[in-house]
């Protein structure tokens, strides 16, 4: 014990850093602050080291070359021992860091922390978010398989969207003309070098920030934030009711940061490391590509754009965003900072949670795409052809043959980028059901060049079964009229 | 010890240190930017396409559509398999041809033929085309990518080299068909 003691008085004669660790560690916080809402933070920075650690593990093994990379993680996953572990611990990790950040970041925003004078440590935080997403896409890249290739497809497509910068900005980001050897090799500086370096820098202002500026105190209504009392009022409150961070008030976040790991380790051990899928070969077409958890809810809203409001918001979207975050503590820099008191700020998560969380929900099933094997792979259920006539199960047939299938579902089975048919009869005449087909519209194909007029009065005859058991088929009323009425052909009729 | 005569000495260092370290900064920036903007600096338009064959035209039987594959006119040695590229050919009717991207004009998914239905469907967000590249339904504000070809030799060539994107496929795919 004397022994270290005497080792670390010689070190420190030397280092002369002893008192800004005893000092950064004792930093005096408010007493309501040793709180579990105050934990997200160190639990981000905790996963952070994680990340640290496990990329460095695998980039042991990891080749970053587009010819390899792939087998290379094949290697991780089966050869190397536990390096399927450490694949799993690090992309684990990312989904946890990126949710811990989005956890934190609603809690700073709630409590009000974002306002005088730790706008720069809300402003930081807004980079800390951007450079961990850079960190979660170009992780994605890096397990180079179909997803990553066809996700840089996208990326690259959304890119080249900017006016007159495009299609130089895709071949910057691509390193070439394809996606091929240099987009991997420049991804893998982004996503160890240049993005972490980033990452490092704005963490450690951040925590710096914090440090010298002092925890955000509990905020109780009524307590006004105002910059010429703010700080002075803070300086008394932690005087008056505050304590050490280390060691009095650290509890919660060690134990939570523990219970962080561990959930990250139980995650890793249950589900496995994620993929890669199949190999990044752009001559295998049968794919469908997917973003990882964290992009799924873009992936959903590139669906939902109309086409003509697509550009406009992918490239003016972000931006808007960004700066609104930006600009956030400048526009509501004093006041309440409860958030009791601030309804609109509470809406704001919950909407933008509700948005987020259903089209991520949407993406996970994914109902704008056409099932691509339903034509071949999913029969249609009997009860539709039960007591048919010989025309009505050809039409079944058509319906199967020229993949209507795909978009159109029969008892929930099928795709969903159509409307469902279990009941099309009730909404379409005989004749608007052959408009349809022949003509589409409305989002649907025209098929009239390829069905024959065998094929397509098979084709309704079968649709035109489709209708609840009690419930009758749409009819043309004046059409009733016109048959009996005219029951004389025509041609025959009248002068 | 200095003397106050050395502090007009220091001071001429001190200038003369900055304009030197100035003059190393450009050098050396200079060519740091030209390295970073190499993909985008030599004459791209004529450099990365160029006619590369997709093989015999037996293999494109008459008003058939039939994915094709190549190896992209530009590689470097850690490619792998991420130069071979896949597309669509269209035999129209023996005579004139159509080489559809495999990237729907939306966000690039590789799209898929259904020869039953003639439609091009990408599984991504559910982009639709018609046998002839035309938009059919779905996200996509355009037609298929097409690429420029010609006949020689009974081999089918198209002109291609850098991955169609919407913001850019003016620049490299020809929207008005070529002659045969």
């Amino acid at each position: 014990m004397r022994l270290i003691k005497t080792i670390g008085e010689w070190l420190d004669a030397r280092l002369q850093i002893g008192a800004t660790i005893t000092e950064t560690a004792e930093h005096r916080i408010p007493r309501e602050t040793a709180s579990w809402f105050y934990v997200f933070g160190s639990a981000a920075f905790v996963v952070f080291m994680l990340q640290i650690v496990t990329g460095i593990l695998l980039a042991f093994i990891y080749v970053p070359s587009a010819g390899e990379a792939w087998n290379s993680l094949q290697t991780l996953n089966h050869q190397v021992s536990l390096g399927w572990f450490i694949r799993a611990l690090h992309g684990w990790g990312s989904d946890f860091m990126v949710a811990i950040v989005l956890i934190h970041m609603v809690q700073v925003f709630l409590f009000g922390a974002y306002k005088y004078p730790r706008e720069l440590t809300w402003i930081v935080g807004v980079f800390l978010l951007l450079v961990t997403l850079g960190m979660a896409f170009t992780g994605q890249v890096l397990r180079f398989d179909q997803d990553a290739y066809w996700g840089l497809g996208i990326g690259a497509s959304i890119a080249s969207r900017v006016p007159a910068m495009g299609p130089f900005i895709v071949n910057l980001m691509l390193g070439g003309p394809i996606i091929a050897g240099a987009t991997l090799s420049r991804f893998f500086a982004l996503h160890v070098f240049i993005v972490p370096g980033l990452l490092i820098a704005f963490v450690s202002v951040h925590l710096l920030m914090v440090i010298k500026l002092g925890i955000n105190e509990w905020p109780m209504p009524g307590r006004l934030v105002r910059k010429a009392t703010y700080i002075k009022e803070y300086h008394e409150l932690v005087k008056k009711d505050g304590m050490r961070f280390f060691p009095d008030g650290m509890g919660k976040d060690l134990l939570f940061d523990g219970f962080i790991l561990l959930s990250i380790a139980a995650c890793a051990i249950y589900y496995g490391p994620f993929g890669p899928s199949g190999p990044p070969n752009p001559t295998i077409i049968q794919t469908v590509p997917k973003p990882d958890f964290f992009f799924l809810w873009l992936y959903a809203v590139l669906s939902f754009l109309p086409p003509s409001m697509e550009t406009p918001a992918l490239l003016i979207g972000p931006v808007v965003v960004i700066l609104g975050l930006l600009f956030l503590p400048f526009a509501f820099g004093e006041g309440e900072k409860s958030w009791r008191r601030r309804p609109v700020a509470v809406l704001t998560i919950l909407l933008v949670a509700v948005a987020l969380g259903t089209f991520t929900h949407l993406a996970e099933h994914t109902p704008w795409s056409p099932v691509m094997d339903a034509w071949s792979g999913i029969p249609i259920p009997s009860e539709f052809l039960h007591n048919r006539t010989a025309l009505e199960r050809q039409g079944a047939l058509v319906f199967q043959v020229k993949q209507c299938h795909n978009c159109h579902a029969l008892d929930n089975q099928g795709g969903k980028r159509g409307p469902a048919l279990d009941a099309v009869a009730v909404r379409l005449t005989q004749d608007q059901l052959i408009r349809q087909v022949i003509q589409g519209g409305g989002n649907m194909p025209a098929y009239g060049k390829n069905l024959s007029p065998a094929e397509t009065t098979a084709l309704v005859a079968f649709l035109e079964t489709l209708h609840p058991a009690g419930q009758s088929p749409a009819r043309n009323a004046s059409q009733t009229i016109v048959q009996s009425s005219g029951a004389a052909a025509p041609g025959s009729g009248h002068p | 010890m200095t003397l106050p005569t050395d502090l007009g000495r220091r001071d001429l260092f001190m200038k003369i240190g900055i304009f030197l370290n100035g003059i190393v900064g450009v050098i050396l920036v200079v060519p740091i930017v030209r390295y970073l903007l190499s993909p985008v600096a030599h004459e791209r338009k004529g450099s990365y396409d160029s006619w590369v064959s997709l093989g015999n035209l037996g293999q494109f039987p008459s008003g058939q559509t039939r994915l094709a594959t190549y190896r992209n006119p530009t590689v470097s040695p850690t490619d792998g398999d991420t130069a071979n590229i896949a597309c669509w050919v269209r035999n129209v009717d023996g005579q004139n041809f159509q080489v559809f991207a495999i990237n729907c004009a939306h966000l690039g998914c590789p799209v898929r033929w259904f020869p039953q239905s003639s439609l091009f469907m990408c599984p991504c967000h559910g982009g639709v085309y018609y046998q002839d590249g035309a938009r059919a339904s779905g996200p996509p504000e355009r037609g298929l990518f097409e690429y420029q070809y010609k006949v020689a030799n009974g081999n089918l060539l198209i002109k291609s080299g850098e991955m169609p994107t919407p913001g850019q496929a003016s620049n490299i795919v020809r929207e008005i068909r070529p002659c045969a």
